[in-house]
């Protein structure tokens, strides 16, 4: 039994036991040993990865099984994973973990909830071990459909308008997508969907290469948040329910960086040389416009979503630099924003059920009257404006360490344009510490107002020590994703 | 012998007349019978290829024979839906039956 | 050399333990978690430095560089990594001497001035914080974890200045800190960054041909490194944020904003300067253009201000400015030989360190007296406050550089190898000296001399015309007047050792000498100014004082206003940036891109309204559609193929 099957048995199990239970008792413990399962599992996978890895397994992906379910097409359910794939799936356990405390309160409905959100982690879990182009496919559209639903009914504020428009142009791109893979499995000669062995084929023409990574970075772009297809994020975040603000920032954002990396410059190395050059200027135009178009925006959940805009700008940016360390960073990056952004949007989410509002005009002295979630805050803020010793400094130093190793004008001016980000970030990071959480409360009736519930400090604690632990001992992550970033680039770099 | 081409004409009229009636009559029975005017176009053209082209052959006739087949046993069908949608509605004038849209 | 490491772990975990655990610690158990931790790593910096300088030169001369731990951190590149570790060479362990001490002596008088405070437990998780990274900062074996913990004093302290933090001013205060250090930061990153791609490494010793052929682009990174230095230690015009840093509570601003942090600047030169003075002696020169208009601009700006904790913040610019210029006039790394200004701004920065954390922590037990920041509330102090009165005085002293105090010697030397460079440079800074020497006796006058403002309200009190009886002035408890006396003294006898044995650029032993000429003319400018000071303010305000404010009302309102230096920041930050860049890009995305989006959006709808007419229902229009289909087709079939 390969291991990694179970990433997708566990949460099938879960939908039928969720379908099976009968109150909210059993709901909740149906998700926390879900979860607690998956979690368990995605650190033992990480650990015998390393140790796999270490013992000499040089494989370019390990685990690797493979079960053709459509000959005609060549589709086959192929999986395996690398040290990229792993820190992905890792990243999304802890998410999909602590996103079930962050719920944990939930209503109405909350057995449905949890039932589409276990069906969206089926789908993040399904891509990441995928190594088959339609089979990662078919679970990246398994993981956006409950998202239209998760924030049609279970959101705020103009939900139906953004659950529509986030649908919409997220289907936009898958669009692409399918355009893009059809057109890698023609112009590979038709006759495998294997990524590893059409990487191995390496026989798909320049001028096709040429049509199709646009159309390919452009689909998974739009997931990545990349200018001007970002205008989703804020809106759908803003309307999500906590538990899936975090999910989709913390993980269904990544699964736009991973593709880009994956699936457009694995596979068309050519033009991804060639043409980097184009979504390069995008991506810097990301990096800045996001953040600075976080700082005039009053309500906390837009000023996170341009910030993630920002943030996963910097991913694509670093990606697309192609330099074997530029390219860690990226990775690297994925995963403190990931983790950063979920514990971000959880105190939000627990600071607007207290006082239901998140507008920053109407909150202040929040410090005093819930010291925990304010402290929370802080610390997520200066995490996210790259303080060392939180995951972000090192993901974003090594990224620009990396982008500096291209040496010519170009390269260089857009990362120095890239690095004012980090200014601009602790501009708008810091206005809202100021005013959401310094002062005196000007409202009474927040006064009476109380700290965090355990479940609430639990998700929090856990993401801060993650955050924290991937910040102050980066080099096992960077040892881990190192192989798997070293073939991409062998590639890109012939 | 009546040249061919006689019957040929008779039958492009008949066909025409039938289109023509089909898309014109404002009544559901109209359009049936427009309909009836079409297939007997059709059934004529097949006896008269076969006839005066292939007269060895009977696949023509044949094929005459089941259109005709097929002609009745439609008119009965149609004439059953015509009849239900005038009991149901109250009409077979065309420009009234509009509820098949969007 | 293994014992090193606690000096590091040490803060840190006393600020693990009270972060975590703090807020359920009384206050005397967590105060004095703080404070011990503290005592020993300065006990283990004293013996660190004993053992360094006592186990004496190598065989080349020179005091080895240890470096007792290092272990790579994140590897980058083939040849960069970000390394951690601890490195010991003169200046790192003379500033481990400087941080602890200060740090301890702070620690301790917090025990008097935030007692009762609330978050009295926080106060000391931060300080271990601070004083933990500047620790880091000075023992960084590279750049890199330079810049690390440059970041992290930054967050400390941002998160101290804004200690208190349901005060406006406190909150904007440490925002502005923040964010202009950030900014300053910015430079220094992308410096670094060229520093580490051309040189290949992080180091600080690179490799010189790898330099060499770098050409242009090393002084360029070097120079903006000096941005970033310039940025915490407050350079002109980045210095926006010192003054405002006030607001945090007033042994802080002793520790962090006058005796260490602002120095790390300073610091960071010195720590390059080798690679200045071979590749980019250009920039040095720049650096002391740029530091003499800050010392002559600060020390103007000192000159008329009301607020004693600000008249201390400008003169503390104006004091690393005379560090920056000291390495700025260097032109060789022999101080024999216009190399004197390194051991000079070294010398300064330690004596400095001193006599500044005791204006300030005599400050301090100022206002915990009089309960206000504003010099009209003081006067006449001295009868009130013996203690703090005569250490404040030895302070004063000290920075105005009169014999034998420690301010004499250091500055004598800056001034000497000012005039080594430039004879106009050594005129000029002399007068910034006198200059300063007058604001110094300004404040010291208006405080403990003149008009008593205690007796006056209580005379007032007794006529019956205000309701409350005045606060009676008291001395500061033992907890902050001990610190104090043992600053006094340092102030006192620091200018005795001889610096120059232990700190010089190229790291020969030089011996102090003083330059007769530079120190009479510089002592007598200094008199000159404490004589001004005198006749102007011994008395209150006299007739003197009152002609000079009506003849230059302009001028000192100005310099009042800082020049209106924050004005500009303001103007920059609020006008530009946010409503001149940022509202306009969010007006942009809603309106532009995401407008566009929405376009797209009901284009469509409209689109599908309009062809929705063809589903009309009508059966024969349909049929229509299909026969022309059907020709259509036909055509086709017939014709083309």
């Amino acid at each position: 039994m390969n291991i990694l099957n179970l990433f997708i048995v566990i949460p099938l199990i879960m939908l039928l036991a969720l379908w099976a239970s009968r109150n909210l008792r059993q709901t909740r413990s149906v998700m926390v040993v879900g979860s607690s399962l998956l979690l368990l599992l995605a650190i033992y996978l990480t650990t015998d990865f390393i140790a796999q890895r270490g013992a000499g397994a040089d494989a370019e992906f390990l685990y690797a099984a493979s079960w053709q379910w459509y000959a005609p097409m060549n589709i086959c359910y192929s999986i395996g994973v690398d040290g990229i794939s792993v820190a992905m799936i890792l990243l999304s356990a802890i998410i999909v973990f602590t996103g079930t405390f962050a719920s944990w309160r939930l209503q109405p409905m909350t057995k449905e909830f949890f039932l589409w959100y276990v069906l969206l982690s089926l789908g993040v879990f399904g891509f990441f071990i995928s190594t088959d182009l339609f089979t990662m496919f078919m679970f990246y559209e398994t993981a956006l459909i409950p998202m239209y639903l998760l924030i049609g009914v279970w959101g705020s504020g103009r939900k139906e308008y953004s659950a529509m428009k986030l649908t919409l142009m997220l289907m936009g791109g898958s669009a692409f997508l399918l355009m893009g893979i059809l057109g890698i499995y023609f112009g590979s000669g038709a006759t495998t969907m294997n990524i590893m062995e059409i990487a191995a084929l390496a026989n798909i023409p320049v001028n096709v290469q040429y049509i199709f990574f646009p159309i390919i970075f452009l689909g998974f772009g739009v997931l990545g948040a990349l200018f001007p297809f970002h205008t989703w994020s804020p809106d759908g975040h803003a309307s999500a329910p906590t538990s899936v603000s975090m999910l989709h920032a913390g993980v269904l954002m990544k699964l736009g960086g991973y593709g880009c990396f994956r699936v457009a410059m694995y596979l068309l190395p050519q033009a991804a040389n060639d043409l980097a050059w184009i979504f390069i200027i995008l991506t810097t135009i990301s990096v800045v416009y996001g953040a600075l178009s976080a700082i005039s925006q009053t309500d906390l959940k837009y000023i996170n979503a341009y910030s993630s805009v920002s943030h996963c700008g910097l991913v694509l940016f670093a990606l697309l630099m192609m330099t074997r360390t530029s390219c860690t960073g990226a990775i690297l990056q994925m995963l403190s924003h990931g983790l950063m952004t979920a514990l971000f949007f959880a105190l939000i989410g627990m600071i607007y059920g207290r006082t239901h509002t998140r507008d920053i005009h109407e909150l202040s002295g929040l410090m005093k009257i819930m010291p925990f979630l304010s402290v929370g805050y802080i610390i997520a803020g200066l995490a996210n404006l790259g303080l060392p010793g939180f995951s972000g400094f090192v993901a974003e130093m090594t990224i620009f360490v990396g982008s500096f190793e291209q040496p010519d004008i170009f390269h260089r001016t857009v990362t120095i344009i890239a690095c004012t980000s980090i200014v601009i970030t602790a501009v708008y990071i810091l206005r809202v510490v100021g005013k959401i959480l310094y002062g005196e409360c000007r409202n009474e009736h927040h006064l009476a107002l109380s700290d965090a519930t355990w479940d609430e400090r639990f998700t929090v604690i856990c993401l801060i020590i993650c955050v924290a632990g991937l910040g102050i001992a980066p080099m096992w992550v960077s040892n881990l994703i190192d192989g798997g970033v070293g073939n991409i680039f062998t590639i890109l770099h012939p | 012998m009546i040249p061919a081409e006689y019957y040929l004409v008779l039958a492009a009229l008949l066909f025409f007349i039938g289109v023509f009636g089909f898309f014109t009559r404002r009544n559901l029975l109209g359009v049936l019978i427009s309909t009836e005017l079409v297939l007997n176009a059709v059934d004529i053209n097949f006896a008269v290829f076969n006839a005066y082209y292939f007269p060895e052959h009977l696949e023509g006739f044949f094929f005459t024979m089941f259109a005709i087949g097929i002609a009745a046993s439609e008119t009965a069908v149609a004439i059953a839906i015509i009849l239900n949608v005038y009991r149901n509605m109250r009409t077979i004038r065309l420009k009234e039956l509009k509820k098949l849209k969007f | 050399m293994e014992h090193t490491i606690f000096i590091l772990a040490l803060p840190l975990l006393s600020f693990l333990i009270l972060a975590l655990a703090g807020m359920k610690l009384p206050h005397k158990v967590a105060g004095t978690i703080g404070t011990l931790s503290l005592a020993t790593v300065t006990v283990l910096a004293y013996v660190t430095a004993a053992q360094y300088f006592g186990a004496g030169r190598g065989a080349d001369g020179l005091f080895p560089t240890l470096v007792p731990y290092n272990f790579t951190w994140l590897p980058l590149t083939e040849s960069l990594q970000i390394e951690m570790g601890i490195m010991l060479d003169p200046i790192s362990v003379m500033m481990l001497m400087v941080i602890s001490t200060v740090s301890l002596m702070v620690h301790i008088y917090s025990f008097g001035y935030m007692k009762g405070e609330k978050g009295f437990q926080r106060y000391y998780a931060f300080l271990s914080l601070f004083t933990f990274s500047m620790l880091g900062l000075v023992v960084a074996t590279n750049i890199f974890q330079m810049y690390i913990f440059w970041e992290l004093v930054g967050v400390s302290s941002y998160l101290l200045i804004g200690f208190y933090y349901t005060k406006k001013a406190a909150i904007a205060a440490s925002k502005k800190a923040f964010i202009v250090t950030r900014f300053a930061d910015l430079f220094f990153l992308v410096g670094i960054l060229f520093y580490g791609y051309y040189a290949g490494t992080f180091s600080f010793e690179p490799d010189v041909r790898l330099l060499f052929s770098a050409g242009i682009v090393i002084p360029v990174a070097l120079g903006l490194m000096f941005i970033g230095g310039a940025g915490k230690s407050a350079m002109f015009p980045l210095h926006i944020w010192l003054p405002d840093a006030m607001e945090g509570p007033t042994p802080v601003s002793a520790l962090i904003h006058a005796a260490t942090m602002v120095v790390a600047g300073v610091y960071l030169v010195a720590r390059m300067f080798p690679i200045f003075i071979e590749f980019a002696p250009q920039v040095l020169h720049i650096i002391a253009y740029v530091g003499a208009f800050t010392a002559l601009y600060a020390a103007v700006v000192a000159c008329a201000q009301t607020d004693i904790k600000r008249v201390l913040a400008f003169s503390t610019i104006s004091q690393i400015a005379f560090m920056m210029v000291a390495l700025g006039v260097c032109t060789s790394d022999d101080p024999h030989a216009g190399g004197l200004g390194y051991m000079a701004s070294m010398f300064h920065l330690f004596t400095h360190a001193m006599f500044k954390g005791l204006l300030f922590l005599g400050a301090g037990a100022i206002i915990h007296a009089v309960h206000s920041n504003e010099r009209d509330c003081m006067g006449g102090l001295r009868k009130y406050m013996p203690v703090t009165h005569i250490t404040f005085l030895i302070a004063c002293l000290a920075i105005a550089g009169i014999f034998p105090f420690s301010g004499f010697f250091s500055k004598d030397e800056i001034l000497t190898a000012c005039y080594s460079y430039a004879p106009m440079m050594e005129v000029f800074m002399s007068g910034v000296a006198g200059l300063t020497a007058f604001y110094m006796f300004r404040l010291y006058f208006l405080i403990f001399w003149g008009k008593s403002y205690y007796e006056s309200q209580l005379a007032l009190f007794e006529k019956g015309r205000i309701e409350k009886k005045p606060h009676t002035p008291h001395e500061a408890p033992a907890a902050m007047l001990i610190p104090m006396v043992i600053l006094a003294a340092i102030s006192c006898l620091a200018g005795f050792i001889p610096f120059g044995e232990f700190i010089t650029a190229n790291g020969e032993a030089y011996e102090i000498h003083l330059n007769t000429g530079v120190a009479i003319s510089s002592t007598l400018l200094a008199i000159i100014g404490i004589a001004t000071a005198t006749i102007m303010y011994m008395k209150g305000q006299n007739k003197v004082t009152l002609t000079m404010k009506v003849r230059s009302k302009k001028f000192i309102q100005a310099a009042y206003h800082r020049f209106y230096m924050d004005e500009l920041w303001l103007f920059v930050t609020k006008k530009v940036i946010f409503r001149g860049i940022s509202r306009p890009i969010a007006w942009f995305d809603k309106h532009a891109i995401d407008a566009f989006m929405d376009l797209l959006g009901s284009a469509t709808q409209t689109f599908a309204r309009q062809i929705r007419t063809f589903q009309s229902g009508n059966i024969q229009s349909y049929c229509i559609w299909f026969l022309h289909g059907v020709m259509i087709l036909a055509l086709i079939l017939i014709f083309l193929v």
